[in-house]
């Protein structure tokens, strides 16, 4: 494995924004393997193709997934990178490492990978990118006995579970994300390792509604934080953001002179249900109109904040567009508490509902989401045993091919046309 | 120790998932974990948070490449090491922030970072374009229509002043995915940068028996292009496939489940634009990402087609959308006919939905406004 000539990669090694090339081109220094890696994408370059191979199965003894095979097309000119797959690392809640740790990992991959990797994956692991299939089994045995650490998940299986920082050092949260993410992850490991799903599916954790880890938008179930109560106001500190003391939205848009902070304009206004007011020099909220957006509370986080009564609304069947177009997550459950004391039961008996019938029911490579597509959500609601509200929906149907169970209907679907007959000549 | 291949199963260790986060919290947000009352941005890629115990936890988020060295690694450890107890930790976004309680180990902090080149990039809070999610492309992935580590470094060279500033009219996020799977999700960001392939799949029908379970490969297509089909191979009649092309729209499943039928190709593939998207409940609901620029070439190693056309969408939103608008928020005030007149895109039949129930994208009202697109009407 030697150097390669690449001009064009080269290119990228100019420009303020830290570069990907310049860093393998350090870490071949160590690893050469790396030099092969620039080799074949500055092939890719100028071909404007990919130069890997189709997956392949490989993996960890007993694992259905967390390892995605790769190899390339031409190992002849690029031998460090033949084969060359990714191990997906089960990230702790919300990425926080110690160094300790974290150059525990960059030791064993040093020893048994290319050196290269993605922090984090899209999913949220870690991935340790380009390794030999002779070096999973040890890399996983000292991975496990060494760092105390699993893999994560791929394949049709409960993919790796991800929350957004939560309480850690978020003050929107309402509730902790780190701690159930954790203990679902492990509570699910069986399904996360072993595939036994139609196919994929994911649970993500945000503490509010501006949701960071996106999982409305990317979770087969999305866990979104909220409350129930009213929103808290520090009237005081109200006056000080209307005084212009303390910064709009905590300063975020200081980059440029948006002019005095006008409560009227930027909060009590752009409030999505007009539920706010000033009475006097008193900021009001009609809480019983508040949809929880989080825009008033972002603005001014020093005077507002989340009610104390909080819990999680539920969503369910967000993907992306492949196969039936893309889907946010329906909202299901509107309120539910979190709580670490019963083990998350609440939450725990809404995933099992959609489990025990989506894996008997759903179609290979379906999404929860296109399985309710599939079957409409009013079904799906009496499936998991969900009573329909009007806020399962965002206006009712407005054609009227209602369809009607036998039962609803006096006197059932049997009729006798004969007696009918008697009274109505053909 | 270690492994021993001759006996795999004995003292083996599985199922013990990740390591508990909670070894791994720096300490002063262990100690106000839950307890935090209010954050400030004092300036671009700081975050202040104050705890109700009056503690503080000082922020510095930086910027890296997602494709990261394991050298890179030790290098934000020894950082972390210096100023920050030992702990550091990663955004979702691929940002890094490191962590402390006090005001001065977070100015030798930033004074450290600043002084090793521009590994370490000061910002991706607030108002500003902050790193971009991407997928594999090139690097590692099989069906890419485009590579994603470059085309991300180059926006982000163009769009590096939003990274370390707060001028714009609210965040503005950025995301790359390489094929229509989407591993990088980018069907809800402001502006979407998406790998696709124009050409369908070719059949290696020498190589397709073996390699391909051909009811799967049919199975595969979701617009059922993919139908069973004869064909001679060397004098012998085999099973195979072919692809109705009129049908095909090119999403690569059919080459998920069977490797004889790849569908990349140099002039085929290429980068398309959608714009308008958000996740966040805030103020709207969240938004999908709506097509505005159905191809774009690849033209490694710089792209400039497609960083200009993402430098033009943010100035011209920069410029115009109010204070707290979102790109999409933005557009759909103006309404879409004006964006495509503000930002000078030519429009064209592509950004008309033809897939299922495209009918709901349809313009159903007599209202409208007037653009350069309706003068041949009005003039
Ligand atoms: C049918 C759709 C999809 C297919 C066929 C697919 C296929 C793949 C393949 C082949 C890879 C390996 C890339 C590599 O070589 O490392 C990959 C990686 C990945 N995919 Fe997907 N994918 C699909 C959709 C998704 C979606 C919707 C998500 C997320 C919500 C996702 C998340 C990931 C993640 C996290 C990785 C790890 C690599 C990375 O972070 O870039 N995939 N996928
Ligand atoms: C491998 C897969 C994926 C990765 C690594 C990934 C990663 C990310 C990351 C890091 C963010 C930023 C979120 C944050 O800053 O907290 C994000 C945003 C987002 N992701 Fe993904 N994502 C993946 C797949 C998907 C998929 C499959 C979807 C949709 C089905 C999706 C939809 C979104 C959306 C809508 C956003 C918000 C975009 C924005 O507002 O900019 N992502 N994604
Ligand atoms: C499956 C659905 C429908 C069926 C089977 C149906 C059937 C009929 C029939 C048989 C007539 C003739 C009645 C007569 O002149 O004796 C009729 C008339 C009419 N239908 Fe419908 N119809 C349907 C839906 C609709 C809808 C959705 C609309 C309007 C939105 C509509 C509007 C009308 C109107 C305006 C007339 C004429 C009434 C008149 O002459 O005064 N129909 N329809
Ligand atoms: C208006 C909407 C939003 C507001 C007000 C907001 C607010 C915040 C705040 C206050 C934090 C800091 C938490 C902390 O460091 O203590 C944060 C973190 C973050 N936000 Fe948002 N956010 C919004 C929307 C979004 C969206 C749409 C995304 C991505 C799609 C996103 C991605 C992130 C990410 C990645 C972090 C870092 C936290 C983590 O990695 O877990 N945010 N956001
Ligand atoms: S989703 Fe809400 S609670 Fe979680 S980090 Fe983002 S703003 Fe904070
Ligand atoms: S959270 Fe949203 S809906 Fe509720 S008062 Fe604030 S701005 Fe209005
Ligand atoms: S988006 Fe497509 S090409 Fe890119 S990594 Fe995912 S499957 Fe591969
Ligand atoms: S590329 Fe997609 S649409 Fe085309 S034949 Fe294959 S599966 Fe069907």
């Amino acid at each position: 494995m030697s150097k390669h000539d690449t001009p064009m990669l080269d290119e990228l090694e100019k420009g303020p924004w830290p570069s990907f090339v310049t860093d393998l081109k350090r870490q071949a220094e160590t690893k050469p393997e790396c030099w092969d890696i620039l080799g074949q994408l500055e092939l890719s370059y100028e071909d404007k193709i990919t130069h890997w191979k189709h997956g392949g199965i490989v993996g960890i003894f007993g694992y259905g997934g967390g390892v995605v095979g790769r190899y390339s097309d031409v190992p002849d000119r690029f031998p460090g990178v033949e084969h060359f797959h990714t191990v997906r690392v089960n990230q702790p809640s919300s990425k926080y490492y110690s160094t300790k740790f974290l150059r525990g990992i960059c030791d064993l991959w040093e020893k048994y990978g290319s050196g290269m990797t993605n922090m984090h994956g899209s999913t949220g692991d870690m991935v340790l990118l380009g390794t030999r299939t002779e070096n999973l089994e040890p890399l996983f045995w000292d991975l496990t006995h060494d760092l105390n650490q699993d893999i994560g998940g791929s394949g049709s299986n409960l993919r790796t579970p991800s929350c957004c920082l939560g309480q850690s050092r978020c003050e929107f949260a309402c509730y902790d994300t780190q701690e159930i993410c954790h203990t679902l992850t492990n509570h699910y490991q069986d399904e996360l390792h072993r595939p036994a799903f139609p196919y994929k599916y994911k649970f993500k954790f945000s503490g509010c509604a501006n949701d960071c880890v996106a999982a409305i938008a990317r979770s087969d179930l999305a866990v979104i934080g909220t409350w129930k109560d009213d929103i808290r106001i520090d009237q005081a500190a109200v006056k000080e953001y209307m005084a212009g003391n303390y910064p709009a939205n905590a300063g975020a848009h200081a980059g440029r002179d948006w002019g005095a902070f006008d409560i009227q304009k930027e909060v009590i206004d752009l409030c999505p249900t007009g539920c706010m007011s000033m009475e006097g020099d008193e900021l009001k909220v009609d809480n019983s109109e508040c949809t929880r957006c989080m825009h008033c509370i972002n603005v001014m986080p020093r005077a507002m904040r989340p009610g104390k009564e909080q819990g999680a609304t539920i969503c369910m069947g967000a993907k992306a567009p492949i196969l039936e177009g893309a889907q946010f997550a329906t909202m299901i459950i509107p309120f539910v508490k979190i709580e670490k004391e019963n083990e998350y039961e609440a939450v725990i008996n809404v995933i099992e509902s959609v489990w025990d019938w989506w894996m008997e029911h759903g179609k290979n490579r379906e999404r929860v989401g296109e399985a309710m597509q599939r079957i409409g959500l009013a079904n799906f609601l009496s499936i998991i045993g969900v009573e329909p509200l009007p806020q399962h929906i965002q206006e009712p149907r407005s054609n009227a091919y209602i369809f009607w169970r036998e039962e609803e209907v006096p006197g059932g679907f049997e009729r006798d046309i004969v007696e009918f007959r008697k009274r109505h000549a053909a | 120790m270690g492994y021993d291949p001759n006996n795999p199963m004995e003292g083996r260790i599985t199922d013990i998932g990740p390591r508990y986060y909670d070894e791994f919290l720096p300490p002063v947000i262990k100690a106000n974990k839950g307890k935090w009352l209010y954050h400030e941005i004092p300036a671009p890629g700081i975050l202040i948070h104050t705890s109700e115990t009056g503690a503080k936890c000082y922020t510095v988020r930086v910027g890296a490449a997602r494709l990261m060295s394991i050298e890179h690694i030790r290098e934000m450890c020894d950082i972390a090491d210096a100023h920050c107890e030992g702990y550091l930790r990663f955004t979702t976004r691929n940002n890094v922030e490191f962590m402390t309680d006090s005001e001065d180990s977070m100015k030798s902090l930033i004074e450290d970072l600043k002084s090793r080149g521009n590994k370490f990039p000061i910002g991706g809070t607030g108002a500003c374009i902050t790193n971009i999610v991407h997928t594999q492309g090139w690097v590692h992935c099989h069906t890419p229509a485009t590579d994603a580590s470059g085309p991300v470094k180059c926006v982000m060279d163009e769009l590096f002043d939003y990274f370390g500033s707060m001028k714009l009219p609210a965040q503005l996020r950025v995301a790359l995915a390489c094929c229509l799977n989407m591993c990088g999700a980018v069907h809800a960001s402001d502006i979407a940068i998406l790998g696709i392939h124009r050409k369908p799949p070719m059949i290696d029908h020498g190589h397709i028996t073996g390699v391909c379970e051909l009811p799967l490969a049919i199975a595969s297509c979701p617009l059922g292009a993919v139908k069973p089909a004869k064909v001679v191979v060397d004098g012998k009649e085999i099973k195979s496939v072919k692809v109705n092309a009129e049908r095909c729209m090119y999403c690569g499943n059919c080459y998920t489940m069977c490797p004889a039928m790849p569908l990349a190709d140099p002039d085929g593939d290429g980068i398309a634009i959608l714009v308008g998207g958000k996740i966040s409940n805030r103020i709207s609901a969240p938004k999908f990402s709506k097509l505005v620029i159905p191809f774009l070439p690849n033209n490694p190693p710089r792209w400039p087609e497609v960083v200009e056309a993402i430098v033009n969408i943010v100035k011209v939103y920069a410029e115009n959308a109010n204070k707290y608008e979102r790109l999409g928020e933005w557009a759909e005030r103006i309404g879409w006919e004006k964006f495509f007149e503000k930002c000078n895109i030519p429009f064209t039949e592509k950004s008309i939905d033809d897939y299922r129930m495209a009918y709901e994208t349809w313009h159903t009202t007599t209202q409208f406004k007037y653009t350069s697109a309706t003068a041949s009407y009005t003039d």
